[in-house]
């Protein structure tokens, strides 16, 4: 196969199994954050779907609650094979760490009170805990570029009502997230983020 | 409230899924507050100990849920905890894919995410925030979670080294 530059992909729809198959790979392979890996295998490796097509679909479950991987599976898994893709896909993404936190689990059912591994797991979140602190220091950049906007103050409320205050997430929700909607409605901030290449 | 915790869990957590957005990372204080605090079904280390073995196993993070269904009610918790957290965003995921295209331009659309990207921020924070706080009991775990973040934010290493050499350090008995 030589190389297409900009073409449409060449490969044909997958099916169930290649489905299945290829959420299962992106599923164990990615250690905090498996969407590289989706998109290589997607884009790159199976060529199911153009950069562009995979940026929209990706974009559709950001713009859901819940896990974006998860919505990703379904949106991706229907768009192929209809109702059944959506389930093989999330069944492939889902099964193998399900198996896998459940024998952690039991495991720790069993050895959970031993002192070392408390040890080992207080190392590890301590790890943890700086790994999310990262995550939220590379979502914020783009969002305040030096400039104070009323995003910031929205970001600043979503922590102290949660964090500090402890009151219900789906509290905080329900008061930010139309007051924060209809402020982007009325004052878009220029983010300068681009689309993911 | 209910007697049967299947019920419990499957109802928190469907509730929650909804709201969860930024992921399940940003579900952490939520968690705790309804797992450790309202419903006492862990003490606060097991629940710390739970996002560890979670961020241990590949996949998505949404998987502590089945940890804490497991840890409430074994096999069948943890089916009925991930079923929950994922089922209805799952259902509003599979049809909203199906009338995307006529949307997905609309301004409407494009306020509503635009507006929840700093809640979400704010939300992961959070999450940040009450980890931290729950780990770091010593200088020297903060230093661990200080160093990390500073190799996370300038490198690209994988995240199962930091957790590694955060294990390792924890082993050594000085975090």
């Amino acid at each position: 196969m030589s190389e297409p530059a900009a073409s449409p992909p060449a490969a044909a729809n997958p099916t169930l199994s290649e489905l299945f198959r290829a959420f299962m790979i992106v599923s164990v392979s990615g250690f905090g954050g498996a969407l590289p890996w989706a998109r290589r295998m997607i884009v790159e490796q199976k060529r199911w779907m153009t950069t562009e097509e995979f940026n929209e679909v990706f974009a559709l479950s950001q713009f859901l609650p819940g896990p974006n991987l998860v919505n990703f599976s379904v949106a991706f898994g229907s768009r192929f094979c209809g109702p059944l893709g959506a389930l093989v896909a999330l069944i492939g993404l889902l099964g193998p760490p399900l198996v896998i936190v459940v024998i952690l689990g039991m495991l720790y059912a069993r050895f959970g009170e031993l002192e070392v591994l408390g040890r080992i797991l207080s190392g590890i979140t301590a790890a943890a805990a700086g790994l999310l602190i990262a995550v939220v220091g590379k979502m914020a950049m783009p969002l305040f570029t030096g400039r104070w906007t009323w995003a910031t103050g929205i970001a600043v409320l979503a922590f102290v009502g949660v964090a500090l205050l402890r009151w219900p997430l789906p509290y905080v929700f329900l008061v930010l997230a139309p007051i924060a909607v209809a402020l982007a409605w009325f004052m878009p901030v220029k983010t300068g983020k681009a689309a993911k290449p | 409230m209910n007697e049967n915790p299947l019920v419990a869990l499957f109802i928190y957590f469907a509730t929650l899924s909804l709201f969860a957005v930024g992921g399940a990372n940003a579900a952490i204080p939520e968690m705790h507050r309804i797992a450790v605090e309202m419903m006492h079904w862990m003490n606060d280390r097991q629940f710390v100990d739970s996002f560890a073995i979670a961020q241990l196993s590949p996949g998505p993070n949404v998987i502590i849920v089945t940890l804490i269904g497991y840890h409430v009610a074994g096999i069948a918790g943890a089916s009925v905890a991930t079923v929950a957290m994922c089922g209805p965003t799952c259902l509003v995921a599979y049809f909203v894919t199906r009338i995307w295209d006529r949307f997905k331009d609309a301004p409407w659309r494009i306020a509503i995410q635009a507006g929840l990207v700093p809640v979400s921020l704010g939300l992961i924070a959070a999450s940040a925030f009450v980890l931290a706080r729950a780990a770091d009991k010593n200088i020297y775990a903060a230093i661990v979670t200080a160093l990390t973040v500073i190799v996370a934010t300038f490198t690209r290493l994988n995240p199962l080294w930091l957790f590694i050499a955060g294990g390792l350090l924890g082993l050594t008995g000085w975090l």
